[in-house]
């Protein structure tokens, strides 16, 4: 397969008036020609950060500090903001976390379809104005003709997200990131626009990075899953190698606090105690020593680094060093 | 304090947003975002509320602490009739109410520093000053799984997940009796989920606190509530105890939604039958005639473009809104 992303890697920092914030700090995968791959990880582990840095839209005091970020044979890190401008909303598309801060309030809904569609598809007025129609019906929008009409504070949380989804997809993109598309839908749309994404993926290639926290949406759509943790991948691999043969004790953890919709009983849910560390001053070694229950004296010392289990699997945890004690994975 | 076994009574409550455009020109609409809906929430129970996005959670949430005008019918809070209370009148009850705001991103002020935020209802309601507010806050910080130093920094600092803690931690400030917690999780990742959840849980059982639990990830709304409704279009389709929910959903709805769950578990996730629906969502601005469901219902017969299906007590304690309920379970 070939790659249409190639990331290595990259580190991102905001550069805050307590100091530097290290969100990403070297990350290096890889995307093939119509993949599908998930992010999953611990909220502030630098999921978005890793996409707004692909996408080139840090703000200050954020800042791309290393690494390469090849995208279709161009290093994005190296791009003009003219040329990203011509790449975003057309090449690479992004389905943002917060929909209401991507949202214009000013201007209608349909309005903010129909721009992107004018300017980089060269479509025009009337034209643009049936596609939005068709988009926001593709994604489940009843009414589209009248919805177009209304501003964005007056549409709920997930028809707000529907709108960013037909946005980005209307643009037929070669790489999609979404970022927690599907948060605030309820399953049954849910369904209908993983659906869409699959669709796009089989029809036109799209590769796609989905970044989410249901384990249950990567299960259904990403072939491999890279598992983030304080600003690094402790472990990715294919989904099967992720769900039945995790190794490292963070993605354990992971696994291990889900819900599980067939219990019987109401049973206490198992969290991973604790914090993570503070990206402000991540620690020296493994960032997950501190809540780890295996954690050794080199972990607090020495950053793991990465274990192949496969071609495709790898973790950097300091258990997989052939003098590591074994240990078994708890249920 | 008195001791109401209801905390919450909620009777034909209607909220009706009034739209004038059409994108291609057009006339005065109405928008029946919550249409006749009733319900209650004993003292120290968990309401969950499931439903289609836009099917008028938030607005029952919004319209429950006064945020939106009822159009119609009634809010009883712990004996009091609350609907029509003005600003001044509803000022101790606000300290009895709170929500957990959906949106992580829009509901903090991004110029107040995180301390600020968690200690202004503590200040409007005057809960305590200095020290003993800098430990109140430092506590609640804790409590929802953030560091102390997080006080002074500011919201755009923070991850999504991280500023929902923050919206916790607020509305924790003023020791409520009822929360409203509208989708409180869904930004956050699955361990903290957990964390928040059991936090949660925790604090019902030491405080006593009331929930309306607002949601569409059913697996943890199954998990912390005692009773679910599920709503469609405005209206609840279906309202019984979580476990005869999961066990034995009535509702062709719900048994659409359950079947929709995306399981963690890539072998299971391939071999799942799901329902899948057809159909269009109606409008709230075009209601329907009879059953709302009925463009998706893959059981609709000709009564249910005749009448609107009332919810009934199929059941003891299972209500459901379906005229075919018996012929199709
Ligand atoms: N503008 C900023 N200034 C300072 N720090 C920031 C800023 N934006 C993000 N960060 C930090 O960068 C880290 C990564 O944030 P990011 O938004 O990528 O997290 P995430 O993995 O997407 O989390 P979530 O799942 O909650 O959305 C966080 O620790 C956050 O505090
Ligand atoms: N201020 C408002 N003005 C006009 N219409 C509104 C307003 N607030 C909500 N609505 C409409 O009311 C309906 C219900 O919205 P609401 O936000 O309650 O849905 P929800 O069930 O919370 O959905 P979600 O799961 O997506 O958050 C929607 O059709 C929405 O467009
Ligand atoms: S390297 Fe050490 S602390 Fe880190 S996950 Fe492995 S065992 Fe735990
Ligand atoms: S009333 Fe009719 S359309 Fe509505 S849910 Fe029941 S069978 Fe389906
Ligand atoms: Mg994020
Ligand atoms: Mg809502």
């Amino acid at each position: 397969m070939k790659n249409i992303l190639e990331v290595q890697n990259l580190q991102t920092s905001f550069f805050t008036h307590v100091g530097e914030v290290k969100a990403v700090g070297g990350v290096s995968f890889q995307v093939g020609v119509g993949e599908a791959i998930g992010i999953v990880g611990e909220s502030g582990c630098g999921k978005s950060v890793t996409s707004l840095s692909i996408m080139r839209l840090l703000t200050y005091p954020g800042q791309i500090v290393g690494g390469s970020i090849n995208f279709a044979g161009k290093d994005l890190v190296k791009a003009t903001e003219k040329e990203m401008q011509r790449i975003r909303g057309n090449e690479i598309s992004m389905i943002f976390q917060d929909p209401m801060t991507s949202l214009n309030p000013v201007f209608t809904i349909g309005n903010q379809i129909m721009e992107p569609l004018m300017r980089h598809q060269k479509l025009s007025r009337s034209e643009a104005k049936a596609k939005a129609i068709e988009m926001l019906r593709l994604v489940g929008i009843p009414s589209p003709e009248k919805r177009a009409a209304q501003y964005p504070h007056e549409f709920s949380g997930g028809m707000r997200q529907r709108v960013m989804i037909a946005m980005a997809l209307s643009c037929q993109p070669k790489l999609l990131i979404a970022d927690e598309p599907t948060t605030a839908l309820d399953v049954t749309i849910q369904a209908q626009i993983l659906e869409l994404m699959k669709e796009l993926k089989e029809k036109i290639n799209t590769s796609i990075i989905l970044i989410t926290h249901d384990l249950g949406v990567v299960a259904e759509v990403c072939s491999r899953i890279i598992v983030m943790y304080a600003g690094i991948i402790v472990e990715q691999g294919t989904r099967e190698d992720i769900f039945y043969n995790p190794r490292h004790p963070y993605t354990w953890g992971l696994l291990k606090s889900i819900p599980h919709i067939e219990a019987e009983k109401k049973e206490r849910l198992i969290p991973i105690d604790g914090q993570p560390p503070d990206l402000l001053k991540p620690p020296a070694g493994c960032p997950f020593y501190p809540r780890c229950e295996h954690a050794m004296e080199i972990c607090v010392e020495q950053r793991p680094p990465y274990t192949d289990l496969s071609p495709v699997h790898k973790a950097a945890c300091w258990l997989l060093h052939y003098n590591a004690p074994k240990v078994e994975r708890g249920n | 304090m008195s001791r109401n076994k209801v905390l919450l009574q909620v009777n034909s409550l209607k909220k009706y947003f009034h739209i004038s455009r059409g994108f291609f020109g057009g006339d005065k609409t109405v928008l029946k975002a919550v249409d006749d809906v009733s319900f209650h929430i004993n003292r120290g129970e968990t309401l969950g509320l499931v439903g289609e996005s836009g099917c008028g959670k938030t607005t029952i949430g919004r319209t429950i602490i006064k945020l939106y005008e009822a159009t119609a019918g009634s809010i009883v809070f712990d004996g009091q009739d609350i609907t029509h209370l003005s600003q001044t009148e509803m000022l101790p009850y606000r300290k009895r109410m709170q929500m957990i705001f959906q949106d992580p991103y829009a509901s903090l002020n991004s110029r107040m520093t995180v301390g600020d935020i968690i200690g202004e209802p503590i200040d409007i309601h005057n809960i305590a000053k200095g020290q003993e507010r800098k430990e109140i806050i430092q506590e609640l910080l804790n409590k929802v799984g953030l560091n102390s130093e997080h006080a002074n920094r500011y919201p755009h600092e923070f991850s999504g997940g991280q500023r929902q803690r923050i919206g916790i931690a607020r509305a924790l400030a003023v020791q409520p009796e009822f929360i409203i917690c509208d989708e409180p999780i869904s930004a956050l990742d699955v361990s903290i989920q957990a964390q928040v959840v059991n936090l949660l849980e925790d604090l019902q059982n030491d405080l006593g606190l009331t929930y309306l639990f607002i949601a569409h990830d059913l697996s943890m709304v199954k998990h912390i509530s005692n009773r679910v409704g599920v709503m469609y279009l405005g209206k609840l389709a279906e309202l019984t105890t979580s476990k005869e929910l999961y066990k034995k959903p009535l509702h062709p709805y719900t048994k659409a939604l359950l079947s929709a769950i995306p399981v963690p578990d890539p072998k299971t996730a391939d071999s799942k039958q799901r329902i899948i629906l057809e159909g269009d969502v109606p409008s709230p601005m075009n209601p329907l005639s009879g059953c709302r469901f009925r463009t998706r219902c893959p059981y609709a017969g000709n009564i249910c473009s005749e009448t609107v299906p009332e919810l009934q007590e199929v059941e003891s304690g299972h209500w459901v809104a379906c005229h075919l309920v018996h012929k199709i379970n």
